[in-house]
This record gives structure tokens, C-alpha cells and sequence, in this order.
């Protein structure tokens, strides 16, 4: 047994924190919320560049045919930077779905440029308030109808996979007259969500079927590594600011009622990290495992990134609930990441769902 | 990252458990089956000496020692297999093997480790842990049991005082004791540390009557007891650093324990919730124990790269104490849920509802499991300071006479 990352996993990790620190800083998301960008299309064309848009993408297609944890270390690290770019939209959801489900012909169409960030895809899986995996929009003689609310990046995204009637997928580009987007409100003011309204568009049935579960477990696993990151980001800023704080004659950070606080969120974190290390390596190696195992990373993630993001705020103090502190980016975001692919009783069923004997009833 | 075994581990594995096959079964024990406290420290000694005649007794301890001076990830492949069997294995042969044995191979002299490992591997000698007291527990070092040299020129020390949450010292050969011998030095360097037969006249152990109903630990009062030199274990002062020695093992077996949520999702799903279906059909029910499964795997996974860092000469350090932090909150939690599912049954049940009565006796037991072996909140302190980098604590015993100390 080993259960540790590679030296090259690690590498990989250093690298795409490196690219990160220097590309996307905290001003940097300032700025983009302030001029109201789409996303940080720079770091996007950065990220190509590093082949980290392909690293799960076959060789044939563009990619460097790399695993799960592979990827996972390059969530953690975009997790940790709050990065304002659609890399679970178009590599963990949509490019994921084609390989998963798609033709040769949509492979080949489509893989080799979203490997590139050339185009950019999207999943739309929600229709407004209910079970975020809806199917109602239907695919019928090559047109789709329905609506798709919210939709991460559908602003930016040329190319959308559609969870249509009967729990398939509709492959449909963006770029014609029966489709619809309007911009949203979204909370996470750095992952901007679309209402995509389609009359009659034009669209194609990928023909691969019952890859709905896979392709949410995959992606729960790359979404823990993301929480993983992000609230250790956190946890990093909110012991930092506590022991350069100084309050009452001495650090804030000497006070039991932060260290203890914050030890409960460095113990949430490490439990995280130990079951999303879990799900990348099921992913690859022990397929049957996979369901369990993504939807406790899921659970865990979730967890220890509500906590962190909290906490972190908090002990900011009043300072944190400016703008120009840097809590924010991840409080939002943790909302947003806490309810994307489903929410906490959503896995904590599925989690159940895969233990002998624990199905629920209604199943 | 692999979680399989490589060749080697593979062939080890399967070593050990064709051995335990032949070896095993004849030392199980029957689940729920009860006996006399004697009877079960007489038959977990039966299966270290099996083990010792199997060569299976000290595994990671070094070979010139009287182990197999093997890896740590070799000691965890054989307490999986072993783990398979219901085994007699339970603080009178773990605090020998997991405390006394790591002090003494530390600390002692060479006629020290002749006289005690052996025989501790072979469970001839079971051991006792005399640490904690009346008013030192998490702050151990406050301790107060004194020891003085004898005024008959013999060297011998004579020692008066009381410990408290020793498990097993009833049956126990012998312990191991810490105790103050200079009181005019700041507490952590007055200690030292010595082993003490349990037959010593003066050595009295009574049972604690605990919340559990069970009495598995007990207070041993020391009164003018009679200890040689020669059972002094480094020098006098040393003590502390003793001490340290046996807490890290603690702090790296405590870990070990299985949790049981899976028995509790079993439980939920034998109570009917009166609408024709069970408690496990109920959304709050499943939410919380597949929160709490979540966390029983994040633990067992984090153990795992614990060990990883462990076969690869790293020290885990203040990290190992996480995986005891969040289970012992864990375990209490989801077994007090588990007491809300059946209702008022839950409280009063049935004649035969062993299964109530289960959860009832982990609800009780769990509150010593977030004390023992390292407080919650010492726990907190630790991950603070040495994991995240935190200042340490006020301290305003740190450079003071212990005899000057308030208290």
C-alpha cells in the first residue's frame, strides 16, 4: 500500500499553484468582479498552454491521458486561487460526458478543442428550484425544447450538453437562433450563471446511455479536491491574519477559542483530502468502489469548506466583511460549490444508496 | 497512490494468514460470551504466546531486541488479518506491547531489556500504566506521588502516593511509573521514571465503579513502596522524556479503533418509523449517518496516509492525533443519535433488545474516548500549535518550583 500522491502528481500540483499565485491574485478577482467579466480569459489561454486543460483527455484527442488524481491536484490548487475560469464546466462536465457517452464522430469533433480551451462547454443539468438533475427539456427528431436554469459559464460556452427526457444527453451548440441565454444574478460573482431557453434548436443525441452516474461521481471526486483546496486556502488566511493580529496584549491566534476553532478545521480538511485522495484513486483503479467513494468525498468537501470559509471570515472580524479583505471570494463560493452536482442530502442518499442494504425505500 | 498490496506486502499477507488460519481459532472468543476478568488476561496471555512461538510477537521492533525488525506497513498487513479473528487482545497485553516494551527499549539498560522484553513478547508479563492521578491528568506533569531515596544507604526509593485510571492493574505483573522525585526543580524536571512489581508490599488497587456499569480501570494507592534502583528506568530528572515515549504510542495505536457506523445503519433500519417503512428511510437519519459514514472513511483514509508517511521515515507528529479527535466526537454523536431512533424504547428497551442495550453502553463509553489518551481539547492545542503553527499556551508553571506551585 501506498497512499500517497506521486512525486509527479505532486510536481504537477507545484505547478499549477505556481501559474495561479502569479496569474490570478486577489486583485485580480477584484477587478473582474468590478468590471463585470464573463471570466479570466487569460488564465484560461495560461492554463492550455500548461496542457492542464487535457490531462484526463485521450492521447488521440489532444490529451496527456493522465488519471483522476492528476486532475485532482490541478482542482485543488484552482480551488485554493478561487479561479474564475469554467474548468468544471467544460472539462469535468462537459468534455467528460462526450468522452463518456459521445461517437466517435463527437469525440472527434469536439475533444481536440476543448483540450485546447479553443472551445469552451457547459452542462446543463438544473430547470430552477427542485432536484438540480432535471429532464424536463426534451430532445425529439434532432430539436430541443425546454429550459435549463441555472447553467454555470452558458455565457461563455460554445458548446453545452444537455441532461434531456429520459436521463440522455443532447449535444447542442450555443451559437443559433433557438437558443436563449440570459445572464443571471449569481451569487458567486466569479462563476456566472445562465437561464438557456431552447425553441426548436438544433441539437443531437450523444449516444451513450446511463452515463448520468458516472458522470456526476467523476465529477464529485475533481468538485472535493476543489473544496479541499479552497478550504485550506481559508484555514492558511485565517491563521495568518491571527497571528499577525494583535489584540488584548498578544496574537489573536493564542487564544484557545481560535486555535481550537481552527484545529477543527484543519481535522475536516485532512478527512477531506483522505477521501478525495480516496475517489481519484477508485476512480482509476476500483470502478465498483467509485459510487461510495465519491459521494463521502462529496459529503466531507462540503464540510470542511462550509466550516472554513466561515471560520475564516469570522475571525477576520469587520475587516472580512469588506471588499477589499479577500473572505468573500471563497464565501460565496462555497455556497455555490455546496449546491452545484447536488447538495449534502442529495449524496448523503447516494452515500446510503451504495451500502448493502441501506437503499432508500422511494428508490 | 495503490491501494493494493505490492508482491512483497502480497506475500507477507499471505503468510500471515495461513498461519492465523492454523493458529487463530483456537483463541477466539465467542461474541457475547462472558468471563471472569482473570479468565480473559489468562487467555489473551495464551495467544501472545502463541504469537511469540509463531514468531508474530514484535513486529516492528528491532531484531537484536527480540523482534522481527520489520515495517510498519508489515505490523499493519498483521493487524488487519489478525483483525479478522475475536481475539483476546485488550490493555493487559497492548499497554505491554505498545508502552511498556517502546520505554524500555528506549530507555533501559541492557539488564533491563533482558529481564523484561522477552518476557513481555511471550506475555509472562502483563503490564500496567501508573500515570494519571487524582488532580494530574491532562496536565500530567503536575503530578504528586513522591519518591525519596531509603536512609538505609540500599539505594532503594520508597514511594508514597496515588494513581488513578489504571487499566487492568488489578491483574497486572507489573507497571510502569512515573513519579517526583526532586519537588524544589519546575515540575517537568523533577520526574522520574521507574518499573514497579504490582506485588509490592504497599500497592493497593481498588476498582473505580464507572458510568458504564464496568470497573476495567482502577485508583492504586502507593504507601511506602519499596522500588531498587535497578528498576529506574534512564536517569533521575529523565522522567518526563519517559513519558513522551509511552504518550507517542498511545497517541499513534488510539487511532485504531473501529467506529461502527455500519452497525448503526443496521439499527435504523430495524426500527419501523410507523408509517410502514424504517428510520432509515428518514431524510434527517440518513443525512446524519451518511455524514458520519463520510467521516468514519475520511479517518480510515487519512490512517492510511499516516502510515504511508510512517513506512517512509517520516513522523507524523501532531497529525495523529486528528484521526483520535474525530473519532471520538464522531462516536459519541452518531450513538446518541442512534439512542433517539427507537424512541422511548431507546432509553428502557425490551428484554432481548441486545442491540439497544450496544448503542446504550458506546454512548456511555464514548465520553472516555474523547479523555483518554489525549483530551479533546489537549488534542486542539496540539493540532494548533504544532500542525498549524499557533503560539503555544500561558504558561505560569513553566520555569517555577514545583513546590512553589499553587494548588
Amino acid at each position: 500500500m501506498n497512499f500517497d500522491l506521486s512525486d509527479e502528481q505532486k510536481m504537477l500540483g507545484e505547478q499549477a499553484r505556481a501559474l495561479l499565485g502569479d496569474l490570478s491574485p486577489f486583485d485580480r478577482l477584484r477587478s473582474l468582479i468590478d468590471s463585470g467579466a464573463e471570466w479570466d480569459e487569460p488564465l484560461w489561454r495560461a492554463l492550455a498552454e500548461m496542457g492542464f486543460l487535457g490531462v484526463t483527455i485521450p492521447e488521440e484527442y489532444g490529451g496527456l491521458a493522465l488519471g483522476a488524481l492528476d486532475l485532482g491536484v490541478i482542482m485543488e490548487a484552482l480551488g485554493g486561487a478561487n479561479a474564475a475560469v469554467p474548468f468544471t464546466s467544460s472539462i469535468i462536465l462537459a468534455t467528460e460526458a462526450i468522452r463518456l457517452a459521445g461517437s466517435e464522430a463527437q469525440k472527434a469533433a469536439w475533444l481536440p478543442r476543448l483540450a485546447s480551451g479553443e472551445a469552451i462547454g457547459t452542462f446543463a443539468y438544473a430547470e430552477g428550484p427542485g432536484p438540480v438533475f432535471a429532464t424536463g427539456a426534451a430532445l425529439e427528431g434532432g430539436k430541443l425544447n425546454g429550459s435549463k436554469s441555472p447553467v454555470a459559464d452558458a455565457g461563455i460556452a460554445h458548446v453545452a450538453v444537455i441532461l434531456v427526457a429520459g436521463g440522455g444527453f443532447a449535444l447542442v451548440d450555443l451559437d443559433q437562433p433557438g437558443v436563449t441565454r440570459t445572464r443571471l444574478d449569481s451569487f458567486d460573482q466569479l462563476r456566472p450563471h445562465y437561464r438557456i431557453d431552447f425553441a426548436d434548436a438544433v441539437a443531437e443525441a450523444l449516444p451513450g446511455t446511463g452515463k448520468l452516474d458516472r458522470l456526476i461521481d467523476g465529477a464529485a471526486v475533481q468538485a472535493a479536491f476543489e473544496a479541499v483546496g479552497a478550504a485550506e486556502a481559508c484555514l492558511h488566511m485565517a491563521r495568518d491574519y491571527a497571528m499577525e493580529r494583535q489584540i488584548f496584549g498578544r496574537p489573536l491566534g493564542g487564544y484557545q477559542a481560535i486555535k481550537h476553532k481552527l484545529a477543527d478545521v484543519a481535522v475536516a480538511t485532512e478527512l477531506a483530502r483522505s477521501n478525495a485522495y480516496y475517489g481519484g484513486w477508485a476512480a482509476e483503479a476500483s470502478p465498483d468502489d467509485l459510487a461510495a467513494a465519491a459521494a463521502a468525498a462529496r459529503l466531507s468537501a462540503i464540510k470542511c469548506f462550509e466550516m472554513a470559509a466561515r471560520e475564516n471570515l469570522q475571525i477576520h472580524g469587520g475587516i472580512g466583511y469588506t471588499f477589499e479583505a479577500n473572505c468573500h471570494f471563497y464565501y460565496r463560493r462555497e455556497r455555490m460549490l455546496s449546491v452545484h452536482l447536488g447538495n449534502r442530502g442529495f449524496w448523503a442518499d447516494r452515500l446510503l444508496n451504495a451500502q448493502p442494504g441501506s437503499q432508500t425505500k422511494a428508490a | 497512490m495503490d491501494f493494493n498490496d505490492n508482491a512483497h506486502e502480497a506475500a507477507f499477507r499471505a503468510e500471515a494468514r495461513a498461519w492465523l488460519a492454523a493458529h487463530a481459532p483456537a483463541h477466539e472468543l465467542v461474541p457475547g460470551e462472558k468471563m471472569p476478568d482473570t479468565e480473559e488476561a489468562d487467555r489473551g496471555r495464551a495467544w501472545m504466546r502463541e504469537l511469540f512461538a509463531g514468531g508474530w510477537s514484535g513486529l516492528t521492533f528491532p531484531k537484536a531486541l527480540g523482534g522481527r525488525g520489520l515495517s510498519g506497513s508489515e505490523a499493519v498487513i498483521f493487524s488487519e488479518e489478525e483483525g479478522k479473528y475475536h481475539l483476546p487482545k485488550g490493555p493487559f497485553t497492548t499497554i505491554g506491547t505498545g508502552m511498556a516494551l517502546p520505554v524500555i527499549a528506549r530507555h533501559g539498560n541492557d539488564e533491563q531489556k533482558a529481564r523484561f522484553i522477552e518476557a513481555t513478547l511471550k506475555g509472562d508479563l502483563t503490564w500496567c500504566q501508573l500515570f494519571s492521578e487524582p488532580a494530574a491528568g491532562s496536565d500530567l506533569a503536575a503530578l504528586r506521588t513522591k519518591a525519596v531515596r531509603a536512609d538505609d544507604g540500599s539505594g532503594d526509593w520508597i514511594v508514597n502516593g496515588q494513581k488513578v485510571w489504571s487499566s487492568w492493574a488489578h491483574l497486572s505483573d507489573w507497571g510502569i511509573l512515573v513519579v517526583r522525585t526532586d519537588p524544589a526543580v519546575p515540575k517537568h524536571k523533577g520526574l522520574t521514571f521507574f518499573v514497579v512489581d504490582m506485588k509490592s508490599p504497599g500497592i493497593e488497587t481498588r476498582p473505580i465503579r464507572q458510568i458504564s456499569g464496568a470497573s476495567e480501570f482502577n485508583e492504586t494507592f502507593l504507601t511506602d513502596v519499596r522500588i531498587p534502583d535497578a528498576n529506574r528506568l534512564g536517569a533521575e530528572g529523565e522522567g518526563w522524556a519517559c513519558c513522551m515515549t509511552v504518550l507517542m504510542g498511545e497517541r499513534l495505536g488510539s487511532g485504531a479503533h473501529r467506529s461502527g457506523v455500519e452497525p448503526l445503519l443496521d439499527y435504523a433500519a430495524a426500527t419501523p418509523d410507523g408509517h410502514g417503512g424504517t428510520m432509515l428511510d428518514d431524510r434527517a437519519v440518513r443525512q446524519r449517518l451518511a455524514e458520519a459514514l463520510a467521516d468514519e472513511q475520511g479517518e480510515r483514509f487519512f490512517q492510511a496516509r499516516l502510515r504511508t508517511m510512517v513506512s517512509k521515515g517520516e513522523n507524523p507528529g501532531a497529525l495523529a492525533g486528528m484521526v483520535k479527535l474525530a473519532y471520538a466526537g464522531r462516536y459519541q454523536a452518531t450513538n446518541g443519535l442512534a439512542l433517539e431512533l427507537r424512541g422511548l424504547a431507546g432509553i428502557a428497551p425490551d428484554a432481548g433488545d441486545t442491540a439497544t442495550g450496544d448503542v446504550q453502553y458506546d454512548y456511555i463509553y464514548s465520553t472516555v474516548m474523547r479523555i483518554a489518551g489525549g483530551a479533546d481539547e489537549v488534542l486542539r492545542n496540539q493540532i494548533a500549535e504544532r500542525v498549524l503553527g499557533m503560539p503555544g499556551e500561558v504558561r505560569m508553571d513553566k520555569d517555577v518550583p514545583f513546590e512553589q506551585l499553587k494548588g
